[in-house]
This record gives structure tokens, C-alpha cells and sequence, in this order.
């Protein structure tokens, strides 16, 4: 290997950080071609990772190591297999985008607001490439603080300060007890391999008795269940959506949702499989429970983004669903719905802050017939309504297909619960646009709106462009994560068969 | 009659000699110097002192054994503290010199008391038998006792002296009665004598109740709960300055002698002792945290804030191993360098006379002085134990060791208790940025010195949570001298 270039991706936001601190505040389009020039390098540099990525191993690549903390067995060990690479493929990309979507929207204190942004892809990046738990960690906490900020200064003035500190302390409960969880596995695998590391690849060797997996594996889930959200730990997610500025809440359902369900499938799930296998009835469960409840709560928002936030909850739920039948199918089900879940409902945030620029409310009663006057904006809405439903030949499908398919393998009695999620969803997704688009124009104001500018719509093109493309070619992306998916599942099917040893002993036992 | 003089060697002690002349010089300073004059000059007259110090202190690194007829230990442990004091005074000193003049109190005997604590810290730290300990802890506290008094107009000054005093001095006759009970138990007060006393057959009531009552001496000076009560009025009445000083170094001084007796001297009676801690720690973690949330004085919340790190601190003597002792030591040179820059921003924030001292005095400081808001920032994340901050490694080092030594649920009620801590740290943040400032409290004026202290804190803050190895190695190899853990 030549180039680091992951470490590139990690610290070139950085750089702009720095960069764009010096800059004079007044100098608002320098400060904002500044932050577009590093997120769209940013995402060229990422490029070299997607064609130079070999698919046909599921070993981590592009790994770099260095030496952090010897004595402690901490280094600096980043890489990236199938799965991450989709992730960080997906972080640069709405970068710029977002960058791009609040030229106009954000006019106070920019700045900050750009700082904030770049510094929070230096955490993104982050999570998905770190190998080091202790590393994996820092990354993880330091990338709440810009999104806190985010919410907390630029967010709605009603209920930001509400809504920001509910997203910092509820993500920060679950960390913390992942982090004891660390420490517990660090100091088992001393006990066990008489070496201190906090390497994942070494500690994935590590048998831990599965009585203590099964809290290791609580306190790791309970901090990506709040992440991804599923149900019961769900109520930060319609707040801080809610009350974010739309880049804010873009980046929050595009990428950070995604770092808990990747949380479970690099961490949780391989380092402790057999506890994996005693949660599946619990997380799939949970995860049904969430994908019709959200859609329930969906169908009866009054605000659009309100709408779009409980929509995560039942997609994400689908992403769950899937990961925990730990079928080929419903594996890369999950991962490319991660994927197109950071595109649809990223485009449907952006689509709902387009409107809210324009007439300052988000509630659904307020619009009606919006398609004759924007009909540009309306094909856009149409597009990104349809595939988040899962329109055949749009990329929703492939990836609900993909779970149920693997979910059918494994029960066919979540398989049709979860189904009836889909239905739902083009209940509300569809009465929704219905309400807001079609008709006649009932709101005086909403008469003289104007269409979509250029620069709007070259925000939403390349989105719309991924979803038509996942959705009729899927294979690009899918061949990218096979091997590494082949590897997980095979991982967790040999689990299965210790624990149903372990089981079938305890029984004997009796 | 012949007297022996006993052989030593001055420059073991070399750090306390120059502090103590320096803190003499001072006075003579001020005692021959006119009305204005040469007056300005005390904080450069203590910085000097204490770089000398801090170069003699390097000098003498590698020393190791005892010396002055067994009553000073010549080892890494105390000269890493040492260099904490050092640290501590000196960018106290810098908070100090505008600060004091508001108050017309930029006097010779302010810095000088401030070098004589040094020196008692230092003593305590380096103390090798009990009384050196006691001796230590006297020549810290008298001058704190005063310096918290200084301004003596102020009645809540003089309710933090007389507070502080008397319960001090409560404290003080715990710490001596306790040490007499082991005298008594085995016929020795120096710590190596009671650690060899106590692996053999010194193992008695006496003893048990010593090691009780050292417990309870040594809490009040960390302000551990239940010996707290003095701890919020104290921080909040004594002038700023001190109130840094007494967080940072009278607890690291503190601190240290407790992990000395205890981890060498009590090592073989751990299961006693461990119990009875880990209950002050919790509680101690608990009530600090809780209490803090309802606290609208900055300089009170810290005050609590304070309490609270005593306790996650107070993990690290349960877990009672070399990366306890490593934590210990790494939390403590965080902590000075977080609070000590929490607390100039409350001097710079607060302006004249210690106006605005209510942390919604904060409001909209975010953008109007990014800089010393995102500084105050970087203490607050420290404090709550984010990374990339030494805060974050601090704590770290500490429940990790305490996961080694099998505490966990110990750990869990320590993470959960950061957790707490979460709110109230992060609720300055909020009003700094997510609020507008409510009314126009005038400029902040920032001097040479202060910008120092702040950048110099901030800087060590993010250094020492980027780069934890240097540290790491320096106090792990100063473990040595615990060999029975």
C-alpha cells in the first residue's frame, strides 16, 4: 500500500476544520466554497477506496497500523471490508451534498456551522474504519459533540436545547456501558491470551463463557439499539430529528443511524455470537415491534418531518430484522437497506427543508396541491416517496425483499408481520403526499411558491440518480459486501451450532 | 557529649529549599518596597521560584531510597507530584496577579503563603513517616486557611477561612489520633516500619481503628462524602484564585499521601479498607453529581463537581492496583489542568470584583468570545470525561483498573454517575451557545497572563488526551515502590 488513504479521509475534514477557522466570519462564500472544496476532495479521495476495493476477500483492506498506546494494547489500526466501505462510500457522498444544502438555508453564524459539519465527518469516517475498540470508541463520542452543537444552536428555537441534550444523554447512557463492556472483554482476553490489545480482529478470536456474553453483549446493544433507534429506545430519535436544521437531520438519518445497526454487525454480533443467537427472538421482536409501530405513529403526524423521523424507526427496524436472521439474504438485505435508507429518507429531509425554506411550517394541513405549482419539486418528491415506500425498480425494494426473503427463511411468521410494514408504509407515505401535492391549491399562500433552483435540484440529482440505480442494479453494491457478508454469516451460522451444543448440554444435565 | 549529625544530602530536598527561600524573599520583597514600586513584580518573583524548582526536581528524577534519617521517600512518585504542585502553583499564580489587583490585593504574603503550601503539598507527597505526613498537611492547610480569608472585607471570605479552619482543624486532630493509634499499635510511625508492622503480627484493634481514623482524616481534605460539608461554601466564598489552588492542589497533595499509606502501608489488611471505600466512593460520586445539578453558582457547582471527582478518584484506591495508582496519578495532573483552566474563565467571565458568577452570566458567551468559550468548552468535555480530552483518559485509566480488580458494578455506578455529571457540565455549553446573552455585561478583559493559563490548560488538556503515553510510562514505572500490589 502507497497512499493512506484512510487516515487521508479521516484528517482532511480535519484540515478544513483548522482551515476554516482562520477564515474572517464576515467572508461568508469563502467560508462555505472552503467547506465545499474539502467535502467534495473529500469525496474524490474516497473514490480510489470504491475501484481499488477487492471484492473477493472478505479480509479487511487499506489497513494502516501504528502504534498508539503499546503498553496498553491500543494502537492506531484502521481498515475497511465490504460493509464499511459501503458506509464510508455513503459519508462522503452526502457531505457535499449537505454542504451544498445549506448554502442558502443556514445564514447565521456559518462558520461554526461549517466546522461543525466537517468535523463531524472526521468522526463518521471514523467509526466505520476504526479496528480498535479504544480507538472505535473515541471516534464514537467525539462525533456526538458537533451533532449536539448542530441540533442545540441551529436547530428549531422551540424545543433545540430540549431535543439537543436528549440526543447527547440518551446516546451517552449507552456508551458508557458499552465502554464497561470493553474494559471487561479487554481484560478477559488478558486473562485468557495473556496479551493486553484492544484489536477487534484479535478479540473476535476470543471465546468469552457465554453467561458473560450475554451482558457484554446487553451493554454493547443497548448502545447501538439507542443509536439505530429500535423500539423502546427510540424517543430521542423523532425530537432531535425534529428540531434539527435540515442538514442536521439529513446527516442523522443518512449516516449516524447507520453507525448503531454497523455497530451490531462489526461488533456486537461477531464478538459475541452465541449470545447473538439466545437475542434473536428478543431483537426480532423488538425490531417488528418498531417497524409497525412506527408506521402507525407515521400515519398519524401532523408535521412532515415528524413523518419522515418515525418512518426511520420502522425502517430501521426492517435493518434489524434483517441482520438478525443471519441469512445471506437478509444480511445483505440490511446493509443495502442501511444504505437506502440514508438515501431516501436523507432526500426526504432535504425535500421537507426545501418546503419549510419556503413557507416556514412543516404541517401537512397547511400545503395541498403543491404539484401545480411546483412541478419540478413534485417529480423529486414523487422519486424519493415511492422508493422509501419500496417501489419495485427503485432501490426500497431490493432491500426489503432482500430482509423478508431472509426473514421468511428463518420464521415465516415475522416474515408476514414485518410485511405488513410495507403496507403501512405506502399507507402513510402515499396519504401523506397525497395530502401535501395533490388537489387544489386550498392555501392562498402556497400559490406564488416558487419552483426549485438550480441549485436545489442539483443537491437532489446524484440522490435520486443512487436510488434508480440500487434500485435496478443492485449488484454493484451488493458484489462489493458479498465476501464480507459470506464471512458474517458463516461466522454466526458455526455460532449457532456451539450454542445449540451448550443448550442441548444444560439440558442433558437436567 | 558527642552529637551525631546525620549525613544528608541538601539537594534531595532542593525543590523545598528554593520554594521556601523564594516565599521568604517575597516577604522581604514586600516588607522593603514602597507603596507602588517593585509590587508588581511577586508573580515573577514566584514563577522563577518555582521553574528552579521544577528544574531541581528533574534534576533529582532518578534519585530513589530515603533520606533526613527515613523521613523523606527519593522516589518518582512524589516528584511526579512535585510537578503537579509545580504546575499548579505556577498557573495559579498567572490566574492570580489581575485578578488581585481589582481587589487591591496583589500582595508579597498572598504569593508568599501560596509557595509555603507548595511546600507543605510537597512534603506531604514525599512524607516517609507519619509525621512528616502530619507536618505536611499543617504547612499546606495554615496558609489556605489564610489565603481563603484574603479578602476580608467580603463576609462569605471570611465564612470559607472560618469553615475551612475549624473543620480543618477537626480534620487535622482525626489524621494525629489515627496516626497515634498506630503508633500505639505497633510501635511505629514510619510507613516502612508499619508495612513490615502489618505483614507481621501488627494486626490489631489498634491498628484496624487507625487506619479507620486516617480514613476519615484524609477524606476531609479530599472532601470526601461524608466529611464534604465544607467543601461548597468554602469554593464559593474563598477568592477564585485559591479556590483553583485548594481544588486542584490540596487535593492532589491530599490524594497522594492517602495512596502512600495506604497502598504501602495497608496493602495486606486490603479487604478491610476496600469495603469502607468503595461506600465513601459511591457515595461520594453520588451526592457531588446529584447535588451539583441544582446548582446555579458556577463556582458552587464546581465545588460539587470537585466532590465528585474525589469519588471516581476514590475508584481507583478500591481497585488497589499498580494501574489504580497510574490512574490515580494521570487523573490528578488532568484534573489541575481542566479545573484550573475551568476556573480562569469563571475569573475572566466573572469581571470586576466577581460580578457574574451564576452560570447564566454565560448566555451567549459562545459567539461573542468564540475563543474563551470553545477553551471553557474543551474543560467542560474534560471534566465530563469526553475524548479526545485527558479528562476522558483519566477516567479511563481508573475504571479500567477497577474492571481489573473485578469491581464492576463499582465501574457501572461510576460511568452511570459521569452520566449525571453529563447534564450539568453540558448545560453551561448549552447556555454559551444555544442561548443569547441576556443582558450586556460589559467587556471581558483578557491579560497577557490569563491567555497564558488558559491557552497553556486547554493545549495540556487535548495534548494529554491525544498522546496518554508519556505520562502513562513515567507513572507506571513511579509504581515500583508499591511491590506488594
Amino acid at each position: 500500500m502507497s497512499l493512506p488513504i484512510l487516515s487521508i479521509l479521516i484528517f482532511l475534514p480535519l484540515v478544513g476544520v483548522v482551515l476554516i477557522m482562520m477564515l474572517d466570519r464576515e467572508n461568508q462564500w469563502v467560508i462555505k466554497g472552503t467547506a465545499m472544496a474539502f467535502a467534495l476532495v473529500e469525496f474524490l479521495v474516497s473514490l480510489p477506496l470504491w475501484f481499488g476495493f477487492d471484492s473477493t476477500t472478505a479480509a479487511m483492506q487499506f489497513v494502516e497500523r501504528y502504534e498508539w498506546l503499546p503498553q496498553y494494547g491500543i494502537s492506531y489500526l484502521i481498515g475497511l471490508d465490504g460493509i464499511s466501505l459501503l458506509l464510508v462510500m455513503l459519508t462522503t457522498f452526502i457531505t457535499p451534498i449537505c454542504v451544498l444544502a445549506c448554502w442558502e438555508d443556514v445564514r447565521d453564524k456559518v462558520k461554526e456551522f461549517m466546522i461543525c459539519l466537517l468535523f463531524l465527518e472526521v468522526g463518521m469516517i471514523g467509526v466505520f474504519v476504526s479496528l480498535d475498540l479504544f480507538l472505535f470508541y473515541i471516534f464514537w463520542e467525539v462525533m456526538l459533540i458537533p451533532m449536539y452543537l448542530l441540533i442545540g444552536v441551529w436547530g428549531n428555537p422551540a424545543r433545540r436545547i430540549y431535543a439537543a441534550v436528549k440526543f447527547f444523554i440518551f446516546t451517552m447512557f449507552g456508551s458508557l456501558l458499552m465502554l464497561v463492556a470493553i474494559l471487561v472483554l479487554y481484560f478477559y482476553n488478558h486473562q485468557v491470551t495473556g496479551t493486553y490489545t484492544f484489536d477487534l480482529l484479535k478479540l473476535y478470536s476470543v471465546k468469552v463463557p457465554f453467561n458473560m456474553q450475554i451482558w457484554m453483549f446487553a451493554a454493547f446493544a443497548l448502545a447501538f439499539a439507542i443509536k439505530v433507534p429500535m423500539f423502546p429506545v427510540h424517543t430521542w430519535l423523532p425530537d432531535a430529528h425534529t428540531e434539527a436544521p435540515t442538514v442536521g437531520s439529513v446527516i442523522l438519518a443518512a449516516v449516524l443511524l447507520k453507525m448503531g445497526t454497523y455497530g451490531f454487525l462489526r461488533f456486537n454480533m461477531p464478538l459475541f455470537p452465541e449470545a447473538a443467537w439466545f437475542f434473536v427472538p428478543l431483537f426480532c421482536i423488538l425490531a417488528i415491534i418498531g417497524i409497525i409501530y412506527g408506521a402507525l405513529v407515521s400515519l398519524v403526524q401532523v408535521d412532515l418531518k415528524r413523518l419522515v423521523a418515525f418512518s426511520s424507526v420502522s425502517h430501521l427496524g426492517f435493518v434489524m430484522l434483517g441482520l438478525f436472521t443471519f441469512t445471506f439474504a437478509g444480511v445483505q438485505g440490511g446493509i443495502i437497506q442501511m444504505i437506502n435508507h440514508g438515501l431516501s429518507t436523507g432526500a426526504l429531509f432535504l425535500i421537507v427543508g426545501m418546503i419549510y425554506e419556503r413557507r416556514h411550517t412543516r404541517m401537512i394541513a397547511e400545503f395541498g396541491g403543491l404539484s401545480k405549482v411546483m412541478p419540478v419539486f413534485a417529480v423529486f418528491f414523487m422519486i424519493v416517496t415511492l422508493s422509501s415506500i419500496g417501489l419495485p425498480s427503485l432501490n426500497g425494494f431490493v432491500g426489503e425483499f432482500l430482509i423478508l426473503l431472509g426473514t421468511f427463511q428463518v420464521n415465516k411468521v415475522y416474515a408476514a408481520f414485518a410485511a405488513s410494514g410495507v403496507i403501512f408504509a405506502a399507507a402513510y407515505m402515499l396519504w401523506m403526499f397525497q395530502r401535501v401535492m395533490f388537489g387544489v391549491v386550498t392555501n392562498e399562500k402556497n400559490q406564488k411558491l416558487k419552483d426549485l433552483s438550480t441549485r436545489e435540484i442539483v443537491v437532489l440529482v446524484p440522490v435520486v440518480l443512487f436510488i434508480i440505480w440500487i434500485g435496478v442494479y443492485p449488484s454493484t453494491f451488493l458484489d462489493k459486501t458479498k465476501a464480507s457478508t459470506e464471512n458474517f454469516v458463516s461466522l454466526m451460522q458455526k455460532a449457532k451450532a456451539t450454542q445449540t451444543a451448550l443448550v442441548d448440554v444444560k439440558g442433558d444435565q437436567r | 557529649m558527642s552529637i551525631n549529625i546525620p549525613s544528608v544530602t541538601l539537594s534531595n530536598i532542593g525543590p523545598l529549599i528554593t520554594l521556601s527561600v523564594i516565599g521568604l524573599v517575597l516577604l522581604l520583597v514586600d516588607a522593603f518596597s514602597g507603596k507602588a514600586g517593585r509590587k508588581s513584580a511577586f508573580a515573577q518573583i514566584t514563577l522563577v521560584g518555582l521553574i528552579i524548582a521544577a528544574a531541581q526536581t528533574l534534576a533529582i528524577w532518578s534519585r530513589t531510597g530515603q533520606d533526613f534519617s527515613g523521613m523523606i521517600y527519593l522516589d518518582s512518585f512524589a516528584f511526579f507530584f512535585y510537578m503537579v504542585f509545580i504546575v499548579a502553583t505556577a498557573l495559579c499564580v498567572l490566574l492570580s496577579k489581575s485578578y488581585l489587583e481589582e481587589y487591591g490585593k496583589n500582595t508579597g504574603e498572598y504569593y508568599a503563603l501560596m509557595v509555603f503550601a507548595t511546600v507543605g503539598m510537597m512534603i506531604m507527597a514525599a512524607g516517609s513517616n507519619l509525621v512528616m505526613l502530619f507536618l505536611g498537611l499543617e504547612v499546606l492547610s495554615i496558609p489556605i486557611y489564610i489565603l481563603a480569608g484574603l479578602f476580608r472585607e467580603d463576609i462569605k471570605s471570611n465564612e470559607a477561612a472560618l469553615k475551612y479552619l475549624l473543620l480543618g482543624a477537626f480534620s487535622s486532630a482525626f489524621l494525629l489520633f489515627g496516626m497515634a493509634m498506630l503508633y500505639g499499635g505497633t510501635g511505629t510511625l514510619a510507613l516502612d516500619g508499619l508495612a513490615k508492622a502489618l505483614a507481621g503480627d501488627g494486626k490489631n484493634a489498634l491498628t484496624y481503628l487507625g487506619m479507620g481514623l486516617l480514613v476519615v482524616g484524609f477524606g476531609f481534605k479530599v472532601s470526601s462524602v461524608p466529611f464534604h460539608m465544607w467543601t461548597p461554601d468554602v469554593y464559593e466564598g474563598a477568592p477564585t484564585s485559591i479556590t483553583a489552588f485548594m481544588s486542584v492542589g490540596v487535593k492532589a497533595a491530599a490524594f497522594a499521601a492517602f495512596v502512600r499509606v495506604f497502598f504501602h502501608v495497608f496493602p495486606t489488611i486490603k479487604m478491610e479498607w476496600t469495603m469502607l471505600i468503595w461506600v465513601l466512593a459511591v457515595a461520594t460520586m453520588t451526592v457531588g453529581n446529584v447535588v451539583a445539578l441544582a446548582q446555579t453558582n458556577i463556582k458552587r457547582m464546581l465545588a460539587y463537581s470537585s466532590i465528585a471527582h474525589a469519588g471516581y478518584i476514590m475508584v481507583g484506591l478500591v481497585a488497589a492496583n499498580k494501574l489504580a495508582g497510574v490512574g490515580i496519578m494521570y487523573y490528578l495532573l488532568s484534573y489541575t489542568l481542566m479545573n484550573i483552566g475551568a476556573f480562569a474563565v469563571i475569573i475572566l467571565v466573572s469581571r470586576k470584583k466577581d460580578a457574574y458568577l451564576s452560570i447564566y452570566d454565560y448566555s451567549g458567551l459562545g459567539f461573542q468570545y468564540p475563543g474563551l468559550a470553545a477553551a471553557m468548552s474543551v474543560f467542560l468535555f474534560g471534566l465530563v470525561g469526553m475524548p479526545p480530552t485527558a479528562g476522558f483518559i483519566g477516567k479511563f485509566y481508573i475504571f479500567s483498573s477497577a474492571v481489573e480488580a473485578g469491581y464492576i458494578w463499582l465501574v457501572i455506578i461510576g460511568v452511570m454517575n459521569s452520566l449525571i455529571s453529563v447534564y450539568y457540565y453540558l448545560r453551561v455549553t448549552v447556555l454559551m451557545y444555544m442561548r443569547p446573552s441576556e443582558a450586556d455585561l460589559g467587556p471581558v478583559k483578557v491579560s497577557p497572563a490569563m491567555a497564558t493559563a488558559i491557552v497553556i490548560t486547554a493545549a495540556g488538556v487535548l495534548y494529554l488526551g491525544i498522546f496518554p503515553g508519556g505520562i502513562y510510562n513515567l507513572a507506571m514505572n513511579s509504581m515500583k515502590i508499591f511491590a506488594s500490589l
